[in-house]
């Protein structure tokens, strides 16, 4: 048995902890916001910031030996796996150093070290390919499981069904994470789905153990996360999350568009005062947990991490086209 | 004389021989342990090797495509059936835009070796949606691989090699071949993927044929054998890559050139031979290239129609007098193509053949 003081604190590690996670998103996402005019990153960006929690939450509760699978919005899900920073900057700067040495850019992420297997931006696209990883563990008697993150939007493909019913159908260790930021592109939910529709509860009409939270407080998350991860480790079959959350940038680009008209000020604004960091923080702070000196310290050590990777980004050269090299074939 | 056996034995014992050496291997589809075995092509196989390597799945072509991409990506080999070329078309998506992509676009950390099985439907009724064929459709992304085997032998070697090979293939069955006969090694062999087979040397026409028109090919080299006229016959094999050394010395050598491809005519595959030999073998033309295809046309079912959808080895042979301008045997041919489409339905691999598919 833990003592009571012992317990509080790895409560607390974990706290600083999330804190930390989402923070160094939060600034990574910004620096690459604030960069993004100097027309370096010459690819898409679906930036996270505001849906960090959800990442980090669900991360924290995971291995680097579990599989991660991830959508057109990737950043946020590769850094909470522990996905190499640098090689991430330098991918989105089209360097031969990116994590896939300039061939994919923002919406391909991928970094085998921590098990982040990947990110594609078809819609719904990739949850299959994560089933088919979990199957295989499973047909190779693996321990790993897999999480699928995916939007709400992906539930409207036909394939996310296919999906479910088969990882139901063999009781994978998969766990779909949905997050559900209202959008799909400019699109709101409600002329998407019906007003009553309940993504849990076709989750378990397929027979998968499902639950949602509130997506910008990640403890919430986390907790959530850590009952759905024991559940798949305990053989019990799949898992599905469904987290409510807001991206505060536009769809793809740096830059806030709350001025083109297809979401209200005043929605942003609910949603801004709901911002998982700031919650986040204020709660720490008032709990004693960190005060205003210590989370500087704690941003301005990110910040050294996040010069150091745009420098090693920006110095990095530029990969070389080849018709040979650029075969799409495997030997 | 050596052993023979019928094409969907091949690729049952290239299956079979192959799983029993690589435990990474497993094969899914509807229907591919029922009692039918996708036409006795994975027959036995469940009982041999377990629910968890010989699988049904459920009616989800897509997901089980992604599905079956993941397992790749993890270190396994699958090998997917659909027992028809159209049923596949739900899974394009996953084909293209994930099988074909992900090892390049993950900058080869990651391979797919896949396996894809579709059987071309023709005949007996198979209508617009159970007949078509996906070779220059699949051969046109980048990231695949397109096999097409005509007989017994390829379709083991072939299938072998696909099985081994680190990429996504599409192998394509023509449901009229996989009751011939031809011989097959009891051991295990291969057939290079990009490789054609010369089936014929000839010197004055060269035809380049895929699947069942390299069988109607051979047919109407024979229906002209006292015409005087050397014909040399390759059976492509593979669709993508594509052996243009072979095909192009060949038309070096004979200066005319002949498709004969069981699909649409607009951007197929002969379209790209003709392109091919227009583009690297021009100086050799003696006279304008000919594509024998379907027509641009839906496949109509009803036996009076088929007839005149399908082209022949009659059809071929008149192309080949035409070519080599014998004005009267094109007559008389053109005229046997007339009564044989009025006469009885031509919808049946041979006679024996009562249906249905």
């Amino acid at each position: 048995m833990k003592s009571t003081s012992e317990l509080k604190t790895s409560e607390i590690a974990l706290s600083l902890s999330l804190l930390h996670e989402m923070v160094r998103i939060r600034l990574i996402e910004e620096a690459i916001a604030h960069r993004y005019a100097q027309q370096q990153m010459r690819c898409p960006v679906h930036l996270s910031i505001g849906q960090e929690a959800v990442a980090v939450g669900i991360c924290k509760a995971l291995l680097h030996s579990d599989y991660l699978i991830s959508n057109h919005r990737a950043h946020a899900h590769y850094l909470a796996k522990g996905g190499n920073l640098p090689k991430m900057v330098a991918e989105i700067y089209g360097k031969s150093t990116g994590c896939c040495g300039g061939r994919g850019g923002s919406m391909h992420l991928v970094d085998r070290s921590v098990g982040m297997l990947g990110s594609t931006p078809i819609v719904g696209g990739s949850i299959p390919v994560g089933v088919g990883l979990a199957f295989a563990t499973l047909l190779k008697k693996e321990t790993s499981i897999t999480v699928i993150f995916f939007g709400e939007g992906a539930t409207e493909e036909g394939v996310f069904a296919e999906s479910l019913n088969f990882a139901a159908l063999k009781g994978l260790p998969v766990l779909f994470a949905c997050e559900n930021n209202l959008y799909s592109v400019y699109s709101p939910l409600h002329v998407r789905q019906p007003s009553q529709r309940d993504r849990v509860g076709i989750a378990r009409a397929h027979g998968i153990w499902a639950k949602s939270g509130f997506g910008n407080h990640v403890e919430e998350v986390h907790l959530l996360a850590q009952e759905a991860v024991a559940h798949i480790r305990d053989g019990k079959g799949p898992a599905f999350l469904e987290f409510d959350t807001y991206r505060h940038r536009e769809h793809c680009g740096p830059n806030f568009d709350n001025d083109i008209g297809y979401r209200t000020p005043e929605e942003f604004q609910k949603w801004e005062k709901k911002c998982p960091v700031a919650l986040h923080v204020s709660k720490l702070k008032e709990t004693d947990l960190i005060n205003d000196l210590e989370f500087a310290e704690m941003k301005a050590a990110i910040q050294t991490e996040i010069e150091e990777a745009f420098s090693f980004a920006e110095s990095s050269p530029l990969p070389q086209f080849n018709i040979e090299t650029e075969s799409p074939y495997a030997l | 004389m050596n052993r023979q056996i019928r094409y969907y034995e091949a690729i049952l014992e290239a299956t079979d021989q192959l799983m029993e050496i690589d435990p990474s291997i497993y094969v899914m589809g509807l229907g591919v342990p029922d009692p039918k075995g996708i036409f006795g092509t994975t027959s036995g196989l469940e009982k041999k090797y377990g629910p968890d390597r010989i699988m049904d799945m459920p009616t989800s072509e897509n997901a089980m495509t992604g599905i079956a991409i993941g397992t790749a990506i993890a270190g396994m080999r699958p090998i997917m059936t659909h027992q028809r070329v159209d049923f596949f078309i739900l899974a394009l998506d996953q084909l293209i835009n994930n099988a074909a992509k992900w090892h390049y676009m993950f900058n080869g950390q990651m391979s797919v070796p896949l396996v894809i099985r579709l059987i071309m439907g023709r005949g007996w009724g198979q209508g617009p949606q159970h007949s078509q064929s996906l070779h220059a459709l699949c051969a046109h992304i980048p990231g695949l691989k397109v096999v097409m085997p005509s007989n017994p032998y390829d379709a083991k070697g072939l299938l072998v090699s696909a099985i081994e090979d680190n990429n996504p293939v599409v192998f394509l069955e023509h449901r009229w071949l996989h009751g011939i006969f031809g011989e097959v090694p009891k051991e295990i062999y291969r057939v290079p993927l990009g490789k054609a087979k010369i089936l014929q040397e000839g010197s004055d026409i060269t035809i380049v044929a895929a699947s069942h028109m390299t069988l109607e090919a051979w047919r109407a080299v024979q229906l002209l054998k006292n015409e005087g006229i050397s014909v040399e016959i390759i059976d492509v094999r593979s669709i993508r890559p594509l052996d243009e050394e072979t095909i192009c010395a060949s038309i070096t050598k004979t200066g005319r050139l002949i498709v004969v491809d069981p699909d649409w005519k607009s951007f197929g595959f002969a379209s790209e031979i003709l392109a091919l030999a227009t583009e690297k073998s021009f100086s050799s033309l003696k006279c304008p290239p000919v594509r024998i295809t379907y027509p641009d046309r839906i496949t109509p079912t009803s036996w009076k129609l088929a007839n005149h959808f399908y082209p022949t080895a009659n059809h071929i042979a008149l192309e080949i007098v035409k070519m080599m301008n014998k004005p009267l045997n094109a007559l008389k041919i053109a005229e046997e193509i007339r009564r044989l489409a009025d006469l009885e339905p031509l919808d049946v691999p041979d006679k024996e053949f009562c249906g249905p598919f």
